[in-house]
């Protein structure tokens, strides 16, 4: 297995998609002669061309409106959005338009389309472009939603959001960019809709996703010098949300912490904490514990923001109250 | 039930001094609460009338538990007894019904104390899971329990029912005394408790009987049990010459009045108080692979009273003359024997001493009192026959024994805090001054 970036697992997925199929093809604020703000479509527009990898405007209503109206002319668009942050200005396109047409034209027409951009903090950007808003998203039906934490995971999901026929929310994360992995060769499709384990455990369930779950990772290896095995449940689809392997954790460990980088309140871990407690509240040996980013505007300041953004010392001692040890 | 003692889990209501209905006042005594050291009253929180008395006299129930409610001034009454919380939870199947009332919310629960915030999660949780969210509530501690008084984990209930495991016969491990999984797992691994079949079996019925130990005696033989498996007791016994100490005591007491009479006792605390500042070690306790060195001599002395043993203690006993330390160990003994002890006058000892001079006992040997690291015990000042100047003489002696911790010290160190006291009573001038 090649060890890559995320970045360039996302690159792999796209170049191969769009050799694949013709109908794919890239929308974005600089992804075609500048190859990207993050570098993900770095040398696509080289070798595929204006017409597959075409620049935008920087309006982001507009690029996923284009998507839409691509999507629904039989195209199979993927749209890069710089960030997430910059995406609410294209909420009515995505809110109001992709994720409803399907439902609204009763099934004739579909949206095939999806929207990447990475969110998250921890790069002193300031408020408005280090937040994590996967659950302005999630919330919405009609849409699926995945934020990878690996880059297999990158590459796997996003190759079958692209064959999917319904709109994908593609969640990243500027932290996790330059991160490495093993990639399995050849053909790497991900199902949709399923959380994955990522390590074995036996005594509490680290529940997260996106850059999250290498946090938990870490939690769980200082969790081991101590005899306590903890098994990390990446998410991977944040909609649907995958109950049945929450359940099947839970049925193993009695005990779980939620983890997310962004808010709480309303959040992917009160609805990880709700699915628990309906999947699998007779296995439940305690109350678990949900850790979440600081409920403020994210400071610039960097130690402020740091203090912000859960850490793997936060997860260690969440692990152990919902244990009962002594942190 | 608030927590009245370091090493109290449950508690018996022994009598209600106010009656549902009645009003009281903030800080007024409201119940007498039996704990497994003493009977405490116990005050409201809050001015307001009991609106409702939960536990009844004689009843028992673990730290934490709801014993009854306070409505605030204006307030109604908490509606009827806790009705469950309503169901409409999807996942769950037998969960738990946990009664909760609006006193506890909005009024003052005269209840848990546990100084443990409720876990946000499990309110949201259960919030979320009634899909309704009555109000933010800031302290709803100890609403987790249902009618038997039982907490447990939906994974132990699940668990106690396929192992066929009766919840009620477990003792919880979690916060607030819930029983968890790793709890039932080991009851339903644990031998059959013995119960009482065996004893009847081999005597007739009319033979014996069951007689149950108060709150008090359940918890010294736990705490002595605990002692004698855990602390490495070793022994040091030393003869005493008395003569000197006896003689002086006795011009002391002459013509003073009984009330303050300097006892043999009162001078053993004295000896030992001072000697305790020049060995810390014996003043100190093991925790951890740690020593706790206490910067404080603080002398507690057995006082056998009715149904069981207390400890009262002398604070500062090192700061203390000789009549000073005569008047608190007679206070002291009085309210212990009075049954009125209060938690300032037990706690905090970090040296024992047990004196059984007074049944003519010659020696013995006292098991420690954790976390103290040793006990010393007095028997009973007596003539003996004695070789003085390689000639047999009477002598009035009295034998010492050091009970000490073998983690916190050792042989030698027993032995020279000893000859200390030793040689502090055999020239006793010193305490006198």
């Amino acid at each position: 297995m090649a060890v890559i970036t995320y970045r360039e697992a996302l690159n792999h997925a796209l170049r191969e998609e769009l050799q694949r199929d013709d109908n794919v093809m890239l929308m974005g604020e600089d992804i075609g002669v500048f190859d990207g703000s993050f570098k993900v479509t770095q040398g696509l527009y080289k070798e595929f061309g204006e017409k597959r990898v075409k620049d935008t405007p920087i309006s982001e209503d507009t690029i996923v409106g284009a998507g839409v109206g691509a999507a629904l002319a039989g195209l199979r668009p993927v749209v890069e959005i710089m960030t997430i942050n910059f995406s609410l200005l294209a909420t009515d396109q995505v809110v109001n338009h992709a994720a409803k047409i399907r439902y609204m034209f009763g099934g004739h027409a579909t949206v095939p389309m999806v929207i990447r951009m990475p969110g998250g903090g921890g790069h002193q950007l300031g408020a408005q472009h280090s937040q994590s808003l996967e659950v302005w998203y999630a919330n919405i039906p009609g849409l699926v939603v995945v934020a990878p934490a690996t880059p297999a995971d990158a590459k796997g999901l996003l190759k079958t959001s692209i064959r999917d026929d319904n709109p994908v929310v593609f969640i990243e994360n500027e932290g996790l960019y330059n991160t490495k992995g093993e990639v399995p060769e050849g053909e790497l499709l991900t199902p949709l809709g399923q959380a994955d384990v990522k390590r074995q455990g036996k005594d509490v369930s680290l529940v997260s996703h996106s850059r999250m779950v290498l946090l938990c990772l870490e939690a769980a290896e200082e969790l081991a010098k101590e005899g306590i095995e903890a098994e990390v449940v990446d998410l991977r689809s944040l909609r649907p949300l995958d109950a049945a392997t929450l359940r099947k954790s839970i049925e193993k460990t009695n005990h779980a912490v939620v983890v997310e980088e962004g808010w709480g309140s309303y959040g992917i871990t009160a609805e990880t904490a709700a699915t628990i407690y309906e999947a699998a509240f007779d296995f439940l040996d305690a109350p678990l514990v949900r850790i979440s980013g600081v409920e403020v505007p994210m400071p610039y300041a960097k130690r402020m923001e740091q203090a912000c953004i859960p850490t793997v010392q936060q997860i260690v001692a969440g692990a152990k109250k919902t244990l009962g040890k002594a942190a | 039930m608030p927590r009245l003692s370091d090493t109290m889990t449950q508690g018996t209501v022994s009598k209600w001094l106010k009656q549902q209905g009645d009003e009281v006042k903030k800080g007024e005594p409201i119940v007498e609460i039996e704990t497994d050291k003493a009977n405490i009253e116990l005050e409201a929180y809050a001015s307001g009338k009991l609106a409702r008395i939960v536990l009844k006299e004689g009843e028992s129930a673990p730290v934490g538990d709801l014993i009854g409610e306070i409505a605030l001034p204006g307030e109604a009454p908490a509606p009827g007894a806790a009705e469950g919380r309503a169901g409409g939870r999807t996942g769950g199947s037998e969960a738990p019904s946990a009664p909760t009332t609006t006193a506890e919310h909005e009024g003052a629960a005269v209840s848990a104390t546990d100084a443990k915030q409720p876990e946000p999660t499990q309110q949201q949780a259960e919030a979320g899971a009634q899909g309704t969210l009555t109000q933010p509530a800031a302290a709803d501690e100890g609403s987790e329990h249902d009618g038997q008084g039982l907490r447990a984990s939906p994974m132990a209930r699940r668990l106690a029912r396929e192992l066929g495991v009766d919840l009620a016969s477990i003792k919880g491990s979690g916060p607030l005394g819930r029983i968890q999984k790793e709890d039932v797992e080991a009851a339903a691994k644990a031998p059959a408790a013995p119960s009482a079949k065996p004893v009847e079996t081999a005597l007739a019925a009319a033979d014996v009987e069951m007689v149950p130990l108060s709150r008090m005696q359940q918890t010294i033989a736990r705490r002595m049990v605990e002692a004698k498996s855990q602390v490495p007791h070793f022994y040091v016994s030393m003869e005493i010459d008395m003569d000197r100490a006896v003689a002086d005591l006795d011009e002391l007491n002459e013509g003073v009045a009984k009330e303050e009479l300097v006892t043999i006792n009162d001078l053993i605390i004295r000896a030992c108080a001072l000697t305790l500042r020049d060995y810390p070690d014996v003043n100190s306790f093991y925790q951890d692979g740690k020593l706790i060195r206490n910067h404080r001599v603080n002398v507690g002395f057995a006082v056998a009273i009715q149904g069981g043993l207390i400890e009262p203690v002398i604070r500062d006993a090192d700061q203390k003359n000789l009549r000073e330390l005569a008047a608190e160990s007679k206070r002291l003994a009085r309210k212990m024997r009075e049954g009125k002890a209060e938690l300032s006058d037990y706690e905090g000892g970090t040296f024992s001493i047990s004196n059984l001079g007074m049944y003519g006992v010659s020696e013995f040997s006292a098991i420690i009192n954790p976390p103290h690291s040793a006990i010393l015990a007095m028997g009973a000042v007596q003539d003996r026959a004695v070789v003085v100047n390689g000639q047999l003489a009477v002598g009035k002696r009295c034998t010492l024994t050091l009970s000490a911790d073998h983690r916190v010290f050792y042989g030698a160190t027993a032995a020279e805090f000893l000859r200390a006291v030793k040689h502090r009573l055999e020239k006793p001038l010193s305490l006198f001054v």
